[in-house]
């Protein structure tokens, strides 16, 4: 094998111009993408995105990759096609809340609950960004929008918790603006075998500015978000408070209150999500929200790879296909 | 195993049989029917099937609704059709009897299970008394009454099955009483039962049992004096077997994967009648077939799409319900210039229809059920061995032109059977297919550069150097960047259009069973053929100037089709929707077809054709070519 070029982000970057509203948080995410991709070792050529319709569909555009830019919602369903027969390719799907979550919704549980090997990079903003702003499946309650002037009554959906009801095998959330943590969380993904979904949290500053907030500021930040390390407790607010399983909820505590011992110590590769189902469900601003690898349990089987284990099977037990033996199989006669 | 019994009565030779087996739809009918079938073409006749059946799985028992019929001919000479009147009807109860007896004809033979006629049976058909007793019945027809059930009992007595799995045998019962009959040989059944039924001996056992005693019945009842006998048919010399036509389509896909050296993925959702196809090629793996039942129509040819993408051939298949819900990524595939197949095994529409009847009302879909300017290439078999030759044919087109391209079947030829001429690999067309070597990377690659077909490169993915992104948004020529251009957008549509226009230059011209021109020339296409060939053969032998031109090339047609449509007084298009092959050879030719229409769920009959055509031919005759009415050409 000849040794590999040492790429750097530039190269994966095409010649299209990028199109996305200044100050948006996709530029974020594309930078770190094209950060984090020089160090996996995988060439160019073997990587495609593939996305839906929305603002961060546009994404593939902005690759020196192949990709491909689909319909709406249907990105799984197209990388579930490529891998099955491609499984030399890595596949990345980029999608937004309104695509993965709304038009798209069965699409992404059934990849998840598949377990193909693809990553997910899912754009979450809150709002539908492309068609102008109306309310999106994760806005919340009481959200006026163009198309909500008294306020959503919809009640949002958690793609995490939908994710680990489909027993995702890697469950991670990050934030555009938390630039080093995003890097490390995308890395992280794609060494994961199997579906791993990224939730990045990330503002759309004409239609929903500063919905996470809370989340993105630095001077907040620490108040509301906890970061998860796996065998570590969960600890934030500058070590001052930490989280506590009581019976079958979650409490904040303070550290200074109780041993550390009490504290929840996070355990991502547990193949039970029912405490990953309890991260995913803490909400600001309850709870401070938390971001990293929720889940991640190895070793379980993937689509792609099962797909072509049984042709590989078919072929050891029965033989390469023949054509002639096929069209004469069953009963036959002959006319002279 | 010992062999087949022959008989001692009387054989009457015969130049055709046209039976129907119906019953209720869990007695087994279609099995009877298949097995009747599979045996006939053994014994070297031709044939052909129309399965009938009611959409729900176990629909009440008893009733009218839950009747299954099971129709085959099987003949002395080439036939195209399983027949319109039925020379020996074999009913199960009353309700199988009143819904099928008007297709008997007069004199016809009518077997009946006495059995199952009874109070409780006559209350489900919602008769009011034994239809079998009503004297016009034995005035009509050679009725034949046999205790199918009862004497089932008895021949597997001895097997210790308890009475509900002795009653399921009289399936066989009738069976080796039909196969008497018309003089068929057991041995294929026997095969049949050892190898289905070979892990459970006595339910093994039994059938067999059950089988020969229909046959004994035959030949010890003074109820038949004589048996009939169908001789070999002359058909082109060669190795047949018999086939169906979805599984005709899993077998034309299959070949065509081999001769083009491509693997090939289907992506697909369930849904009757085009499901066969995937049960067919869920059995090809080792041919390296990868099938994806997905969650869905629209993650069915999404997958499609991904695979084609990635330089694997792509093929989906739905009904036209499943279609509709394709539209949107079949232009999605069209803008991305990609090979692959998209087969719709028509059924009765619009919405749910009529899941398990014939129509032929997805022509308009097919050709325009897509947002924007996105014509594709559309073909159509005409008979169940006819979808092998039209699978192969579609991955020719889809991969030259790098387009999807789209078959029309239906279900009258998808769960119909033929006798089909098993082809040499040596007839069968080479399909080439390559893809663009890597570069060093130092041009930009150029994804939408096209060759003298229009096409684009099937560039795959992990080749180095020719990175490219591909999407819905407009194309700018060569590059394939996104582009709002408007001279772009017009060259585009203009290329893409063009680029499925040329296929004509590549398909055969149209040929004509009779005269290039005359009085009449019957325009069909799809799953007609068999009616329309029978109907104007029968019609050119009483003398009149008609000729007929079957398409299996909807979109784009032969070249010649707009002179053949002009060399004849009247054009007759026969269709199973309200006319939509008619409305486009109207629009594209400027000629005045008229209709000969039918949706209710059923093929044509040859007789129906037979009588509209020819009133339109004798109309026609004193007519000249200038008169009123007259066909023009647009060329």
């Amino acid at each position: 094998m000849s040794s590999l070029p040492v790429l750097k982000a530039a190269d994966f970057a095409s010649d299209q111009d990028v199109r996305w509203c200044p100050g948006c948080g996709d530029y974020s995410i594309l930078a770190q993408m094209k950060k984090v991709l020089p160090e996996l070792g995988v060439p160019r050529e073997k990587i495609v995105f593939i996305s839906g319709i929305g603002c961060s569909s546009r994404f593939p555009y902005y690759m020196n990759t192949y990709g491909m830019h689909s319909i709406h919602g249907r990105a799984p369903a197209f990388a579930t096609g490529l891998k099955s027969t491609r499984p030399d390719l890595m596949v990345w799907v980029i999608t937004g809340d309104g695509d993965a979550l709304s038009i798209g919704g069965n699409h992404f549980i059934h990849m998840l609950r598949r377990n193909i090997d693809v990553n997910v990079v899912l754009f979450n903003n809150r709002i539908y960004g492309l068609t102008k702003g109306q309310y999106s499946p994760t806005s919340r309650e009481g959200q006026i929008t163009k198309s909500t002037p008294m306020g959503s009554i919809d009640h949002p959906l958690s793609p995490l918790s939908l994710a680990l009801a489909a027993e995702a095998t890697f469950v991670a959330r990050s934030i555009d603006a938390h630039v080093k943590h995003l890097g490390q969380t995308l890395a992280r993904a794609a060494a994961h075998k199997g579906t791993s979904l990224v939730e990045v949290y990330q503002n759309c500053n004409v239609f929903n500015d500063g919905a996470m907030a809370y989340a993105q500021e630095k001077k907040q930040r620490d108040d509301n978000v906890v970061e998860l390390e796996h065998g570590k407790p969960l600890i934030f607010a500058k070590g001052t408070k930490g989280i506590r399983l009581v019976g079958n909820h979650l409490e904040i505590v303070n550290t200074a209150d109780v041993p550390a011992d009490d504290l929840l110590i996070h355990d991502e590769k547990s193949p039970n999500p029912s405490i990953h189902m309890m991260l995913a469900r803490m909400s600001y601003p309850e709870m401070p929200e938390p971001i990293g690898v929720f889940r991640a349990v190895e070793n379980v089987e993937t689509y792609d790879d099962q797909i072509n284990a049984q042709v590989d099977l078919a072929r050891s037990t029965k033989g390469e296909g023949d054509l002639e033996a096929l069209f004469a199989s069953g009963d036959t006669w002959t006319v002279q | 195993m010992t062999a087949s019994p022959t008989t001692n009565k009387n054989v009457q030779s015969v130049s055709g049989i046209t039976v129907r087996l119906a019953g209720d739809s869990g007695d087994g009918m279609q099995l009877l029917g298949t097995q009747l079938t599979n045996t006939s073409a053994l014994a070297g006749n031709d044939v052909a099937t129309f399965p009938d059946f009611p959409a729900e799985i176990r629909a009440p028992r008893g009733t009218r609704a839950g009747v299954s019929g099971f129709q085959v001919q099987f003949a002395s000479e080439e036939i195209f059709t399983p027949g319109d009147v039925l020379d020996a009807l074999v009913v199960m109860n009353p309700a199988a009897m009143v819904t099928n007896l008007s297709d008997l004809r007069k004199g016809g033979i009518l077997i009946a299970n006495e059995d199952g006629f009874n109070e409780k049976e006559f209350k489900l058909a919602k008769v009011e008394s034994n239809p079998l007793d009503a004297s016009v019945i034995e005035e009509t027809y050679r009725v034949v009454k046999v205790a199918m059930t009862k004497l089932t009992r008895d021949a597997v007595s001895e097997f210790g099955l308890g009475t509900k799995l002795a009653d399921r045998c009289k399936n066989f019962f009738a069976m080796g009483l039909v196969y008497w009959l018309f003089g068929r040989s057991l041995d294929p059944t026997l095969r049949f039962i050892e190898a289905k039924f070979g892990k459970k001996p006595d339910v093994a056992a039994a059938n067999v049992a059950a089988l020969r005693a229909g046959w004994a019945y035959g030949e010890t009842t003074e109820a038949f004096g004589e048996s009939y006998q169908v001789n070999a048919a002359e058909l082109v010399p060669g190795t047949y077997r018999n086939i169906m036509g979805n599984q005709a389509i899993a077998m034309g896909l299959v070949a065509a994967s081999k001769l083009s050296g491509k693997e090939m993925f289907y992506g697909t959702y369930p849904i009757t009648p085009a499901s066969d196809i995937l049960h067919e090629l869920t059995k090809f793996k080792n041919f390296g077939v990868r099938t994806f039942q997905a969650e869905d129509e629209i993650a069915a040819i999404c997958s499609t799409i991904g695979a084609a993408f990635g330089g694997t051939m792509g093929v989906t298949a739905s009904s036209g319900p499943g279609i509709a819900l394709k539209g949107e990524a079949m232009g999605l595939g069209m803008i991305l210039e990609l090979p692959m197949i998209i087969i719709d095994v028509q059924r009765g529409g619009p919405s749910t229809g009529l899941p398990t009847k014939t129509e032929q009302s997805d022509l308009m879909q097919a050709m325009f059920g897509r947002n924007g300017e996105s014509p594709l290439p559309v073909l159509a078999p005409r008979s169940p061995g006819d979808c092998f030759d039209i699978a192969i044919e579609a991955w020719r087109i889809a991969t030259e032109c790098m387009c999807p391209v789209i078959i029309l079947s239906d279900g009258y030829i998808a769960n119909g059977s033929e006798p089909w001429r098993i082809p040499a690999l040596s007839e069968l067309p080479k399909i080439r297919v390559s893809h663009p070597e890597g570069s060093d990377g130092s041009e930009a690659y150029k994804p939408y550069m096209r060759d003298e077909n229009l096409a684009r490169p099937w560039a795959r993915p992990g080749t180095p150097g020719l990175m490219h992104r591909v999407g819905g948004l407009e194309k700018e020529d060569i590059t394939g960047n996104v582009s709002y251009d408007p001279a772009n957008h017009q060259h585009m549509t203009d290329t893409r259009e063009a680029k499925v226009a040329q296929i004509a230059n590549r398909i055969p011209p149209q040929d004509v069973f009779g005269e290039t021109s005359g009085d009449v020339l019957v325009v069909s296409w799809g799953g007609t053929y068999g009616s329309c060939h029978t109907a104007v053969d029968r019609i050119q032998k009483a003398g009149h100037k008609v000729s007929h031109a079957h398409l299996r090339y909807l979109n784009p047609m032969p070249s010649n089709i707009g002179e053949l449509l002009g060399s004849f007084k009247k054009v007759v298009v026969p269709e199973l929707n309200k006319g939509q092959l008619r409305m486009l050879l109207r629009a594209e030719h400027l000629v005045d077809c008229l209709g000969i229409n039918k949706v209710q769920g059923k093929p044509f009959t040859v007789t129906e054709l037979v009588e509209q055509i020819t009133e339109i031919a004798e109309s026609a005759k004193n007519q000249t070519p200038s008169a009123g009415g007259v066909a023009r050409s647009a060329s």
